[in-house]
């Protein structure tokens, strides 16, 4: 019970938290990209407040030997820099300039109903379970 | 051509990023776990019983942080698309294409995974603001303007 309140109570401030950064607004987003146009500096203030709090916070957790609900830390271990991630990373770079929401910034604000997130967020939908079922194809048909 | 510009909001941009870097802690303090948009999301459909109940508990926080900030500020937060829809569904198919293969996003491998100095993480931000910027310039100044 308190575990699953716990993860309410971080997807709260993390929504709250887009909300009040501007990370869901793609109007925001893409001037922040817009150097040579209406560049807006804002979100650099968001992956600076961000990054700064979660290097801290993390050092300090990451002191204890398990987190305080679960037995282990679940922490990527995978550290091959390998064409799948940065093609992907590419790939994701491609859509977020298109959009002007990435993930992380569109997902808090499915809660308002918004037309554009629900278009958006549809259509990732569509993109993430077809690559799921195609790179799992793959995988089956290269054993 | 119509006026582009955004307000700039340093302090708010800066409370809205801590509050993501203390939802993140705070996970990772209890859970174990990343904060990351897509792991998050793809495993709600890919897991099931309690690794499955976290991540719907944590969504559904997620979902309620704009009316958090309805009822500080007494209205939603601004969401200003700019592109067509045919266009933010062409945009939405990439990113869910290009997230999954690259394991991440903003959020698991730009504060997350940066915040852990993992080298993947940093080459794939690195990657994917390059290829943002590259996009909005084509599409602001070299296609449309």
């Amino acid at each position: 019970m308190t575990k699953t309140l716990m993860a309410f109570l971080s997807g709260i401030l993390f929504g709250t938290g887009i909300s009040l950064s501007g990370m869901a607004n793609p109007a925001k987003v893409v001037n922040f990209f817009d150097i040579a146009g209406a560049w807006d500096p804002s979100l650099m203030f968001v992956m600076g407040g961000a990054l700064v709090v979660a290097f801290v916070g993390y050092r300090l957790v990451f002191r204890m030997p398990k987190p305080f609900m679960e037995s282990t830390f679940h922490v990527p271990t995978n550290r091959v820099i390998d064409r799948k991630l940065l093609g992907g990373a590419a790939i994701f770079g491609i859509g977020w300039g298109i959009a002007g929401f990435c993930p992380g910034g569109a997902l808090p604000v499915v809660g308002t109903l918004n037309a554009d997130v629900l278009v958006f967020m549809g259509a990732l939908l569509v993109g993430v379970l077809a690559t799921t079922t195609i790179s799992a194809q793959l995988a089956k048909q290269g054993e | 051509m119509t006026d582009l510009t955004t307000e700039f909001t340093p302090y708010a941009s800066l409370a809205g990023g801590v509050l993501i870097g203390l939802g993140s802690v705070l996970l990772m303090a209890t859970h174990g776990r990343i904060m990351g948009a897509t792991g998050i999301l793809s495993g709600v459909f890919t897991t099931t019983g309690v690794n499955r109940h976290w991540r719907i508990a944590l969504l559904l926080g997620m979902f309620t942080g704009p009316w958090v900030y309805f009822a500080i500020f007494g209205g939603l937060p601004d969401i200003t698309a700019t592109v067509s829809r045919p266009l933010m569904a062409l945009g939405g198919l990439i990113v869910g294409v290009g997230v999954t293969l690259g394991a991440g996003c903003t959020s698991g491998h730009g504060v997350c995974g940066m915040a852990r100095l993992s080298p993947r993480s940093i080459a794939a931000t690195l990657t994917f603001m390059l290829f943002t910027g590259i996009t909005v310039f084509v599409l602001r100044h070299v296609l449309g303007g």
